[in-house]
């Protein structure tokens, strides 16, 4: 614990998730106003640091709704969808890369070629199709991105999991006669474990811009509801007038991103048993 | 009477051909230590991986059997195989620095074995862990087993390791190489470690080396290897003194003595290596 405080990545990269959750989760009571209360008088408020209203923080939107608060409300789909994608991706990926690792020939064969074909169609088309066939909505965003990103997780941990099983460690454990599927989840998955940690928290911030993209083009969640991809395509009409409206989403989505990835990459430097010696 | 461990002709091949072991045949009788010498290549750590059945995954087993306590084990199935390996068959590892897993404490990695095997619970087996650890002569067992390997020294994982391969008291212990990654003053303190446990339980040991001093101290019999192939097999005293084999002879007189003097040493003639050779090619080619 001492040293996770100690790394400089892993306290931003803690803070800015805190942040996060904080927000998504008490979004009613820190934001101001609601998010989707129109005020038309009130349209085009200047944030208060330019001398604008200073019961709008940040400003008001082409419909007068309080900008704060949608930044506020839009961190609920962000984290929903870096969260739950990144998990269900994380577990198909692994348990598929375990196997393919761990068994080799004809199942290592057969999830490779799969991984292959895979990452070589074209992921935003098939979002979009996807998008088509579920229709337009959060699940959609969510299931787009277990689809396509747990490939990520099965190559890696594949090849950890290869290297793992060459170590000397696992010959022992075959040698006290422990059964396969109690050496992959016993010995060699604590093994792999920072590895994931750190591909985790990667693709927390990866599922982050793909919901933007996504709710940018209209497939996330209904239009109206805030998201950070929705207030960048909202603010793009407005951008020569109020170019806050389009930068202001775009650095919560930045500032998320970079922390995410600062977390991982901390958090692998400081669990990695044989760096840390 | 029969041998306890009988390979009778083992043969080892990769799947694109090559042989890495060429008709094997070596016996263990129960309570004895063999002794498997050879230098590096020889296929000293094949035949020891063959017994465990943990050869590597693009080697098969083309001829021949390996038989324990009269058992055929060669192509076994993996469960069965599960049965006899940790609890019937011993294994210490050749280098303890890598042998434990990292990542979790000691604890664990003694007692699987025995909640494994003998089917004791977590209390149990931690209660049992406590003694074995005491008989390996670990000070403060208990604080060693909330330990990671990392924090042990090479003599103190090895003990560790040799703790767990004795746990389940195996009547066949395969020894690979266990000193060779441990400095020369835990080496001794290690081979006196095993000759105890050993004479205790009766284990025996299959114990393979390139070290004839430890072939001196610990083995009653030797087969000396060489290119896949066993060369000469015989009682220790008689094979370090009148050693038949020329390769024997050779490998001998490539052994550092503290009777002799270091400028004695010879290396293994080339003449010889060559004809070896030569001889492995002919076998191959008579061989289909």
């Amino acid at each position: 614990m001492k040293r996770l405080a100690r790394e400089p990545r892993v306290v931003f990269g803690a803070v800015v998730l805190l942040a996060l959750v904080v927000a998504a989760a008490a979004a009613p009571w820190l934001a101001p106003h609601d998010p989707l209360e129109q005020d038309l008088l009130n349209a085009f408020q200047a944030p208060a640091w330019k001398g604008g209203d200073p019961t709008h923080l940040l400003g008001t939107d082409s419909l007068g709704r309080d900008i704060l608060s949608r930044l506020v409300y839009g961190a609920r789909p962000a984290l929903v969808v870096a969260f739950v994608a990144a998990l269900c991706a994380g577990l198909l990926g692994t348990a598929l890369g375990l196997a393919a690792g761990y068994f080799g020939g004809r199942a290592d064969a057969a999830i490779s070629r799969l991984v292959d074909v895979w990452m070589s169609f074209p992921s935003v088309l098939l979002c979009i199709v996807l998008a088509a066939v579920l229709g337009a909505g959060l699940h959609t965003v969510i299931i787009a991105i277990i689809v396509i990103d747990w490939t990520r997780f099965c190559r890696v941990v594949r090849a950890e999991t290869l290297v793992q099983k060459g170590q000397d460690y696992v010959a022992s454990a075959l040698a006290i006669g422990l059964a396969p599927a109690r050496i992959v989840a016993a010995e060699i998955l604590p093994n792999v474990a920072p590895l994931l940690l750190t591909l985790f928290t990667l693709e927390m911030g990866i599922a982050i811009v793909v919901e933007a993209i996504l709710s940018f083009v209209g497939l996330s969640v209904a239009s109206g509801a805030p998201t950070w991809g929705g207030l960048i395509q909202e603010g793009r009409l407005y951008v020569n007038q109020a170019w806050w409206l389009m930068a202001l989403p775009m650095a919560c989505i930045i500032i998320a991103v970079l922390g995410l990835n600062a977390l991982g990459d901390g958090l692998r430097s400081v669990l990695d048993p044989v760096r840390t010696r | 009477m029969s041998a306890l461990l009988d390979i009778d002709g083992l043969d080892l091949r990769l799947d694109g051909g090559t042989r890495l072991l060429r008709g094997v045949s070596l016996r263990v009788e129960a309570g004895r230590i063999v002794g498997l010498v050879g230098e590096s290549g020889a296929g000293k750590t094949m035949v020891s991986r063959c017994v465990l059945g943990i050869a590597p995954a693009n080697a098969r087993v083309a001829g021949g059997a390996i038989r324990f306590d009269g058992r055929d084990i060669t192509h076994v199935p993996e469960d069965e195989r599960r049965h006899l390996l940790g609890r019937d068959i011993g294994f210490i590892p050749q280098n303890p620095m890598t042998a434990l897993n990292p990542v979790a404490r000691i604890e664990p990695q003694v007692t699987d074995v025995l909640r494994m095997h003998l089917g004791l619970t977590r209390e149990a087996a931690r209660a049992r862990a406590l003694e074995l650890l005491a008989e390996v002569h670990l000070r403060e067992p208990q604080r060693v087993l909330r330990q990671y390997p990392h924090e042990l020294s090479g003599g103190m994982r090895q003990r560790v390791l040799i703790a767990a391969a004795f746990a389940c008291r195996p009547r066949l212990v395969i020894a690979d190489e266990p000193t060779t990654a441990l400095d020369v003053t835990v080496q001794k303190q290690i081979l006196r470690l095993i000759r105890e446990l050993q004479a205790r339980f009766g284990t025996a040991i299959l114990f393979v080396t390139h070290d004839f001093g430890v072939v001196a101290k610990l083995c009653d019999s030797v087969a000396v290897m060489h290119g896949g192939r066993v060369l000469e097999t015989a009682p220790t005293a008689s094979l370090l003194t009148q050693p038949r084999h020329p390769y024997t002879r050779a490998l001998l007189a490539a052994t550092p003595r503290f009777d002799r003097p270091a400028e004695t040493l010879q290396p293994i003639p080339a003449a010889l290596t060559r004809e070896l050779a030569d001889e492995v090619r002919e076998l191959d080619a008579a061989l289909p």
